[in-house]
């Protein structure tokens, strides 16, 4: 479904990707692991076209997204739920959902669209017209996902959903994500828990300082001794 | 006139200078907002309305058609400015978009002055704004009253705007955080340039009021204004449309109480006091009344 092929993306001068290959199948849930500043979130905004990069390609259904308006990949049904959430705190809760919808062209469905939102976080919906501003960070997260939703994905580009949360609600996050899985979401999550991560991941990559230097299924990486010490020896600072 | 009558009457002229002041700093502020962009030259659009207004009057347009014009004119010189002074520059530093709007002004400023010489001229104010109504002993002109219905609708219309449009949302959206916004598929372009189109607009409109207030245009009548508009969005909190609003009502009412507090040998340098008191909130609200530490990107 998506194809990294030797990605590179610079900031400036510094290149955070040295040529990232990587390859999400359809209805799979492949995970991107790697320590701070790995290139994890660069390579989602690469995808998402908020980067542009250098060069190599980035294919989704053998169409090529690095030439494409962040609003064209949108419209292809690639949908992003960025790093430390980045909701809009000044608008309410409805109209964060509301902006989430808003490459959508039948809005006759978006009663629809945020009745499932609201099925999947039933918090939301008591907190509607609450400012985002106002929510706790676990419904932060939640709205955060839930705006990606509105838009129907095909591909969920997750980055760090679990950061900063208490376990309780990192485990209701990552049972969404799991459930989302089984309806056929394709899902490319960045995690630095890679515990969590490699539980469910089908698949997975890991990042180091912009290139890809181990992948795996899910069970053999868990299973791997360097990945082992490197990311599941310690819990990550974050997640403290 | 009773001590109540001149308080009124004093608040009277608050508002109604205040009302100008709210106009001009949302312009300033919804594009500050999403661009984090100072645009100085938002002052020259006031120039750009009332000259057309004025060369339509005395080829003897009505009033009323003239201004709708000169209204017009500004908007599209707003969008004009936007689609070819800052979209090119668009996420280069905050001070390179600064001195382009510095360019702009003095573009502006200099074409008026080739094309209608650096004097300045009458502008021939309509009876309706140039009465005084009394109510009582209170005195109160007819271009205060208009100045602040037509502040009030507009504040109203906007206000519907920025909640029930998606444009107006997205809007809202973007000032907050511009590259979430465009992961949603918000367009950019489009709402920065409906920002730049509404605060243009509103520009105009403080043109044809502003003139008729002095009762001439020059090349350099945006000069003041566009300061003026920028010390209200700083007192309430650079980047959000209340605030602005905030800000442009606090600066009308220092303006009016210095005025009155004031020994007449002093009081041609209240300016320069109103600069003094703005150092000073900013040195104990940094982010204005309104704006809070952590809203950086509001
Ligand atoms: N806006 C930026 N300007 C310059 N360099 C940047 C910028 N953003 C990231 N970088 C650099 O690019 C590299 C990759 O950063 P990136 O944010 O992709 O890492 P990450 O894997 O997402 O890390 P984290 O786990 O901390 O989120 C880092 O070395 C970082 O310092
Ligand atoms: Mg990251």
């Amino acid at each position: 479904m998506l194809q990294l092929l030797q990605v590179h993306t610079k900031y400036g001068q510094v290149e955070a990707l040295s040529g990232i290959s990587l390859e999400v199948r359809g209805s799979s849930l492949v995970a991107l692991l790697g320590a701070n500043g790995a290139g994890k979130t660069t390579t989602l905004m690469s995808i998402s076209g908020i980067l542009k990069p250098s060069s190599g390609k980035i294919l989704f259904q053998n169409k090529d997204l690095t030439q494409l308006d962040t609003r064209k990949i949108v419209d292809l049904g690639i949908i992003q739920c960025p790093e430390g959430r980045r909701i809009f705190g000044n608008l309410s809760v409805k109209e964060n959902l509301r902006m989430g919808a808003i490459r959508r062209k039948d809005k006759r469905h978006l009663d629809q669209a945020f009745a499932r939102v609201f099925e999947i976080f039933p918090l939301l919906k008591d907190r509607i017209s609450q400012a985002g501003a106002t929510l706790s960070g676990g419904e932060q997260q939640m709205l955060a996902m839930g705006r990606a939703l509105m838009a129907e994905p095909q591909l969920l580009l997750l980055d760090e959903p679990s950061l900063g949360l208490a376990p309780i609600i990192v485990d209701t996050i990552f049972e969404v994500i799991q459930r989302l899985k089984r309806e056929g979401v394709t899902i490319l999550l960045v995690e630095q828990n890679a515990h969590l991560a490699l539980e469910i991941a089908d698949y997975a990559y890991v990042l180091e300082k912009g290139r890809i230097v181990l992948e795996g299924s899910g069970a053999s990486l868990r299973s791997n001794p360097d990945v082992e010490r490197s990311y599941l020896s310690e819990v990550p600072e974050e997640n403290l | 006139m009773s001590a109540g009558e001149y308080l009124l009457q004093q608040i009277l002229n608050a508002v109604s200078i205040g009302s100008l002041y709210a106009l001009m700093a949302i312009g300033l502020s919804m594009v500050f907002g999403i661009l984090r962009l100072i645009n100085f030259a938002h002052g020259d659009l006031i120039m750009v309305g009332s000259y057309t207004t004025l060369l339509l009057l005395l080829g003897g347009t009505p009033f009323v058609w003239a201004s709708l014009a000169g209204i017009a004119a500004s908007t599209v010189a707003g969008l004009l400015m936007e689609r070819f002074a800052y979209r090119p520059i668009r996420g280069a530093p905050d001070v390179a978009m600064l001195l382009t709007s510095f360019a702009v002004t003095i573009f502006l400023e200099n074409l008026a002055i080739i094309l209608f010489k650096a004097t300045s001229r009458a502008f021939p104010v309509p009876a309706l704004l140039n009465t005084v109504v009394s109510f009582g002993n209170l005195q109160i002109a007819s271009l205060n009253i208009i100045s602040i219905l037509f502040t009030i609708i507009l504040l109203f219309l906007l206000t519907l705007f920025v909640t029930n449009t998606e444009t107006g949302i997205s809007m809202r959206a973007a000032s907050q955080d511009l590259v979430a916004a465009r992961l949603m598929g918000i367009n950019v372009n489009r709402v920065i340039a409906a920002a730049f189109a509404i605060g243009s607009f509103m520009a105009g409109v403080v043109g044809i009021l502003w003139s008729a207030k002095v009762g001439k245009v020059d090349p350099l009548m945006g000069f003041s204004p566009v300061l003026k508009a920028f010390v209200a969005s700083v007192i309430g909190g650079l980047g959000s449309i209340p605030s602005a609003v905030l800000g442009g009502y606090i600066l009308g009412a220092l303006e009016i109480l210095l005025q009155g507090l004031l020994p007449a040998n002093i009081a041609p340098f209240r300016d320069a006091l109103v600069f003094l008191i703005l150092i000073l909130l900013l040195l104990f609200r940094p982010n204005g009344i309104l704006g809070s530490a952590e809203k950086e990107k509001i």
